[in-house]
């Protein structure tokens, strides 16, 4: 839209003042995207609901114990956000390729080798200062799961190898790497059931946020989605990825070193799940072992996904999802629903959020125009 | 060799054996992702799939009793989710990857949910023709039981072939992989050739999967499948959209897939886990080799949002 036609149609509004097509007009776009993803969400829960009324539970208590579960209590809200917290590094895995027109969907596998990394670091400096283990850990945790995600980049960039394809298969590899290292050279002796590494000791573990019992890997979360907002929004950098991303072509004729770009944009998206890796052990587990492959990793692609690719908005819809997932256990407990509950309802919240695509610009009422 | 024990030679039998059983389900979800995608959609959905199918399959199964009928129903529930892709995918504006991507999570996490009863009992499986009976050695019969989805899927194979090159039906699902322009001036609707493909390639990947759960390895659990759907996906790229292509390919990479198990049987242990990638690395190195970022890949259909 012009600035000639908003500003006519401001004069417009202004004359008829009921209607205000202005206003909508500027912001018809921005309501697009909350009542779209929102409508998909509702439709997605609506049918979860008939599903499993399906199994004769009733879905009222389905949603009373969905939300109880999620938000209902302090204690649900901690453990909330305890869930949120990698979802938005995982998500912003997904989401800063995305921006180049790349789909990535291998958050999981960037998460085991940063949470591999971090835990290697650690062991390394044991008897160090903990602060210094942690920065290194951190630098461990991003470096690993970065370079993941630039191989799956370069990949594409240097031998047109799918991105898509190869950073999936990037994660069983990764996975692979995790067991047989885990089984293998960095195994703990003392870990009889569960093969796992060393402990990296309590003292270095980053703790919680105080008057709380969630870790500061929300922190974490929060800080690596705003500076992804400022870097992809406002900065130069950001500009020319968008503009690589809307038109390759255009990128090289103005002289953008795309391939750069490429590399630069998935080595941060890697290492923002590498990140996740890290908090996980750090703050959670305390050790690598194979509890970390819990799917962080894909559910953060539907993160993205419904954030639209926007780092900001992945905040409130990493804390929806791990809301979601906080609420399984409660389900589990209370309605006798199988722990994949959470897998289907995400699988419906992601066809719907997807179809709903075909909405865009469609919706009369939010154009301006009756 | 009388005494029954042939030593190292145990790795290259089950190698082989496993080319055979192993392969299959890759077989199958190739083949069907090959119909898909030479219509000029690609459907990443295909390992949630498999899950489906080998869920569904084990659960026709056991409540029928008939192997049997549980691959056909495992087939149906393949077709039904390939037209859900197929449905969301023809509205305009979607991504067809991005579909992908969430039926497989729909499709694991729904198998995940149906399947929770279905990991205690015990279902019919499919029967094996024994192609060893020759043989006195017991590595070399077991490497020659062979399943007749295997040989379905390897008749399968040149049928495609030959229909792709051939029939009406071919030469409409590569049209509208081709020029979907050009479909559409024949008068034909491309929404619905591609429709009817992925559900054809829906229901091949819901056949892989019930191999899977109902031969090899013969039962329902969570981790049954771990990215062979997705492995799959990547082999048709590799197999340049040729049915012929992809038997080979499967074969190799069931192969690939036997190596861990079968070191593992004469006592080598130490790299398990790694061996168990070797399908994985195998894909990764292959697409790497025959991929270039300077030309578009020779066969690949025109209207495939992958390779534009």
């Amino acid at each position: 839209m012009t600035t000639e036609a908003a500003d006519a149609a401001e004069t417009v509004g202004a004359i008829a003042p009921a209607a205000d097509p202005g206003f909508l007009q500027r912001y018809g776009g921005a309501i697009e995207y909350v009542l779209i993803p929102g409508a998909a969400l509702v439709g997605a829960l609506v049918v979860f609901g008939i599903f499993v009324m399906l199994f004769g539970k009733n879905p009222l208590d389905l949603y009373f114990y969905m939300y109880y579960g999620a938000f209902g209590t302090w204690f649900s809200w901690q453990n909330t956000l305890t869930r949120a917290a990698p979802l938005i590094l995982t998500a912003l895995c997904t989401a800063l390729p995305a921006q180049l027109g790349m789909v990535i969907i291998g958050g999981e596998g960037a998460l085991l080798i940063g949470a591999l990394s971090a835990t290697s670091a650690a062991l390394a400096l044991q008897g160090m200062p903990p602060l210094v283990v942690q920065i290194a850990m951190v630098c461990a945790g991003v470096i690993g799961g970065g370079l993941w995600i630039m191989l799956a980049g370069g990949l594409r960039q240097y031998r047109g190898v799918n991105e898509t394809i190869s950073s999936l298969l990037l994660v069983y590899i990764a996975l692979a790497i995790l067991n047989h290292l885990v089984e293998g050279a960095m195994r703990d002796p003392a870990s009889l059931n569960k093969p796992s590494t060393r402990e990296i000791g309590a003292a270095n573990m980053i703790g919680t946020i105080p008057g709380t019992d969630v870790h500061w890997g929300l922190v974490f979360g929060l800080i690596a989605a705003i500076a992804a907002y400022i870097l992809i929004h406002h900065t130069v950098f950001g500009f020319a990825a968008r503009v690589a991303g809307g038109n390759i072509r255009a990128a090289k004729i103005v002289g953008l070193g795309v391939s750069k770009l490429i590399l630069t944009v998935c080595f941060l998206a890697g290492g923002a799940a590498g990140l996740a890796g890290m908090v996980e052990v750090a703050a959670v587990q305390g050790r690598t072992n194979a509890n970390l492959a819990a799917g962080y990793g894909f559910t953060g692609i539907l993160v993205a996904f419904l954030a639209r690719q926007n780092p900001l908005a992945i905040i409130p819809v990493a804390i929806l999802l791990g809301g979601i997932s906080a609420s399984g256990g409660l389900l589990q407990r209370r309605l006798g629903l199988p722990d994949a509950s959470v897998l289907v309802l995400q699988g419906i919240i992601f066809v719907f959020v997807l179809a709903s695509d075909a909405l865009y610009g469609r919706i009369g009422f939010l154009k301006g125009k009756s | 060799m009388a005494d029954g024990s042939i030593g190292f030679w145990t790795v290259p039998l089950a190698v082989l054996g496993g080319a055979i059983r192993v392969s299959t389900p890759f077989l199958f979800v190739s083949l069907g992702e090959c119909i898909t995608e030479r219509s000029g959609r690609i459907n990443l959905g295909l390992e949630g799939t498999l899950v489906m199918g080998a869920m569904s399959a084990y659960g026709i199964s056991y409540l029928s009793g008939s192997p049997w009928l549980g691959v056909l129903a495992a087939g149906i529930t393949g077709a039904m989710l390939g037209a859900l892709h197929a449905g969301i995918c023809s509205l305009p504006r979607v991504n067809d990857i991005a579909v992908g991507i969430a039926l497989m999570l729909f499709g694991t996490g729904l198998a995940f949910y149906l399947g929770k009863p279905l990991i205690e009992p015990t279902a019919p499986r499919l029967p094996a023709i024994d192609f060893g009976w020759w043989s006195d050695i017991p590595q070399v019969r077991a490497a020659l039981r062979v399943n007749v989805l295997f040989l379905i899927g390897v008749a399968l194979a040149p049928i495609l072939y030959w229909a792709f090159r051939t029939t009406r039906w071919g030469l409409l699902i590569r049209t509208a992989g081709e020029s979907s322009d050009a479909a559409r001036a024949m008068g034909h609707s491309v929404l619905l050739i591609r429709l009817r493909a992925t559900m054809v390639g829906g229901f091949l990947a819901g056949v892989g999967g019930s191999f899977l759960s109902l031969f090899y390895p013969g039962s329902w659990n969570e981790g049954l499948s771990s990215g062979q759907g997705i492995t799959a996906v990547a082999l048709v790229i590799f197999a340049r959209w040729d049915p012929l292509l992809c038997l080979w390919a499967s074969l190799a990479f069931g192969g690939a897939a036997a190596l861990g198990p079968a070191l593992q049987s004469v006592g080598v242990t130490s790299g398990y886990h790694l061996f168990n990638a070797a399908p994985y690395i195998l894909t990764l190195a292959i697409m790497i080799i025959t991929c270039s970022p300077k030309r578009t890949l020779t066969g690949a259909p025109a209207e495939l949002s992958i390779t534009r």
